[in-house]
């Protein structure tokens, strides 16, 4: 994981490169087929009196992949020079993803523990005030009025209710 | 003639107050997905999906499907005004868009893209009308064997059309498929791959898979670029746009050239992208004014969106002829009539009548209204962009996270929608296709139950799939098509040598 000590002119450096990526998402599809392998042949892969057995189409399907991502693998592992950019991920890039990925992924967890609608003001409202330098007295304000709109479109007039969380926030509205 | 007939009907279903204000409602969310990057017309619908749960059938893919048709008129704003295409298949959109934007020929420039989407998506239409109840009917003879050997076609052009390594679209092909198979096995009542994990027995929802991939994944790679947009206003009046009409016949060959391409594209699952793509590169050779390309030419306009929108449309006829989408979108939609209780192929043609002509007449109707709302709205939607993106992408977030939750009520979706979120962006930047995994992931479980049933009745005698003409020929298109990166590759040393 990246630290956030921001030096401007580092940004620009490879932080991983193409081909060490395409290596790494190859052996973990590989490993991902290998697995789906196994489980089918575990749960029969032949024929039956019956006809096929479940894992029948699963264990061809896996098969494919442990092959296609070898190959890949393969492909990366020999070449030198791949075609396109050398840099999967620059340093700068992956701060900018990190600093939606990580908070998005608070958010998730928030739902979880406050429900949908006061994670979601939350999140919004933070998201405006350090990504994008807004104060407090116009995110907080925004954040709000499309949560209660939210509210509004989902439990009130759709009547789909959306996840309130472990904690129940908004048990007071009565939806 | 009697197909004319039951357009007729269809015209009469859409026509009723409840369904054009669908129409409309669908085509003015259809723009702002189309216009906002991150926001696609695959994941737009997959998250309005669940809300159309409880309607009737006919409504709900009326509204759906234009969402379709906003979201490819939509691309185009965003292309030409902003440089940054809101849908993957306006990319080629800016080349020549967005100069003209630059030289003070905004208005130009949107009017003639509108007025080729509508081509386009009009062609497209008729060819559907008029060749679609055929197909089916054709299709109705269909056993097992044949649906397979269908279904092998289908996923086998990926391959054969595809750009890039063929061995990453068979990987993004068959994790879809097996994605597919987790879960309870419907024949034997099995479980299947579910590692112990309880929560896995109900299988992965390709809804979520969607939201994950296209939503998130395109908010991660749209933050790499740490975008900032700055647009070019976005002047359109009544005398520009006749102005403009009057000039878009001299392309007429063009125009022709690229429905045609559209319309293959779309119906073989090549999809808008590479069609928008294909149909400029075409165009930029063919044109005597080929050499100014990329500086502002209308014709370099016309021919992508023209492309894209047939394609886009076409993509269609093959889902409501055999129930196989010949794009991301269309296997959405795909999903959308498996959770309506409607079972789609060709028997489609045959039961609901109401629902397909309906449907179709809807795409007439719905893209006329689109190509009216877009002239007359595009200030409107060009100040969408206008909001920054620090407001919109979390909003995007929590759209994603809202359409995740009401697919299943499962709070266990959204964390999956994140993990496929990451996926797609590494997917995405190492050019592992999406559009594979997604179609196999909807069709896996149609497409095994149709090779169990025709591995029983041979008795798991693969020659089956040879075993008359028809199967035979389409089997056999389909390994061509498997291998034809190799053959290709053969041809080209033996031409060199």
């Amino acid at each position: 994981m990246a630290k956030h000590d921001s030096t401007s002119q580092d940004d620009g450096r490879s932080i991983v490169s193409m081909r060490t990526m395409e290596i790494a998402i190859a052996a973990i599809l590989l490993a991902f087929g290998a697995t789906f392998l196994y489980s089918s042949y575990r749960l029969g892969f032949r024929w039956a009196d019956d006809g096929p057995q479940s894992g029948f189409f699963p264990f061809y399907v896996s098969l494919f992949i442990c092959v296609a991502s070898g190959a890949t693998l393969l492909q990366a592992i020999l070449s030198k020079s791949a075609a396109g950019p050398a840099t999967f991920v620059e340093r700068g890039q992956l701060k900018q993803v990190l600093k939606v990925l990580i908070p998005a992924g608070l958010f998730v967890l928030g739902i979880q523990l406050i429900g949908i609608y006061v994670a979601s003001a939350i999140y919004i409202a933070l998201f405006m005030n350090l990504l994008g330098d807004y104060p407090w007295k116009k995110s907080v304000p925004l954040a709000v009025a499309i949560s209660v709109l939210f509210f509004f479109m989902f439990e009130v007039w759709f009547q789909v209710p959306l996840f309130k969380g472990y904690w129940n926030l908004t048990g007071w509205t009565g939806f | 003639m009697s197909d004319l007939n039951l357009l007729f009907h269809g015209f009469a279903v859409v026509l009723t107050p409840f369904n054009i204000g669908l129409m409309f409602l669908g085509i003015v969310l259809g723009v702002i997905i189309g216009v906002l990057p991150g926001l696609g017309a695959a994941n737009g619908i997959a998250i309005l999906l669940p809300l159309t749960f409880t309607m009737p059938p006919t409504s709900a893919i009326i509204m759906l499907s234009c969402i379709y048709w906003g979201a490819l008129f939509g691309g185009a704003i965003a292309s030409i005004l902003f440089n940054i295409p809101g849908e993957p298949w306006s990319v080629a959109t800016t080349f020549d868009g967005y100069p003209l934007a630059q030289k003070g020929r905004a208005g130009e420039a949107l009017t003639a893209s509108f007025t080729s989407s509508f081509i386009g998506a009009f062609v497209a239409v008729l060819l559907i009308t008029f060749l679609a109840p055929l197909i089916a009917r054709f299709a109705l003879q269909f056993g097992p064997p044949e649906f397979f050997s269908v279904y092998l076609l289908t996923f086998c052009s990926f391959v054969g059309m595809g750009k890039g390594s063929a061995w990453k679209i068979i990987v993004s092909m068959m994790l879809g498929f097996a994605l597919s198979a987790v879960g309870i096995d419907i024949v034997t009542g099995q479980l299947r791959l579910t590692f112990g994990f309880p929560s896995l027995m109900k299988g992965f929802d390709f809804l979520i898979a969607v939201i994950g991939l296209f939503g998130i994944g395109e908010i991660l790679l749209s933050m790499e670029e740490g975008l900032a947009f700055h647009g070019v206003p976005a002047k359109i009046n009544p005398k520009v746009v006749l102005e403009t009409w009057k000039k878009l016949p001299h392309y007429w060959l063009t125009s022709l050239r690229s429905c045609l391409i559209g319309c293959w594209m779309g119906i073989t699952p090549g999809g808008a992208t590479p069609a928008s793509f294909m149909s400029y590169g075409v165009a930029k050779r063919m044109s005597k004014d080929g050499d100014k390309f990329g500086k502002g030419q209308i014709e370099g306009v016309v021919a992508p969106e023209t492309a894209a929108h047939a394609a886009g449309t076409a993509a269609l006829l093959p889902m409501l002829a055999l129930g196989i989408p010949g794009s991301p979108t269309a296997a959405v939609l795909l999903g959308g009539l498996l959770i309506w209780g409607l079972q789609p192929g060709p028997l489609l043609f045959v039961e609901q009548k109401d629902f397909v002509w309906g449907l179709i007449a809807s795409m007439y109707l719905g893209n006329l209204a689109g190509l009216v709302i877009v002239l007359t709205c595009v200030p409107l939607f060009a100040a969408i962009l206008r909001v920054p993106f620090s407001i919109i992408a979390p909003v995007i977030v929590v759209i994603c996270a809202i359409g995740a939750y009401t697919v299943h009520n499962a709070m266990l979706d959204i964390w999956l929608m994140m993990i496929f979120g990451v996926v797609g962006y590494m997917f995405k930047k190492l050019d592992y296709p999406l559009a594979p995994l997604v179609l196999a992931l909807v069709l896996g479980d149609r497409a095994e139950d149709s090779f169990r049933q025709a591995m029983l009745i041979a008795q798991g005698d693969m020659r089956i799939f040879f075993s008359n003409a028809l199967v035979g020929t389409i089997t056999g298109l389909g390994l061509i098509m498997l291998f034809w990166p190799v053959v290709s590759r053969g041809l080209a040393k033996v031409r060199g040598a």
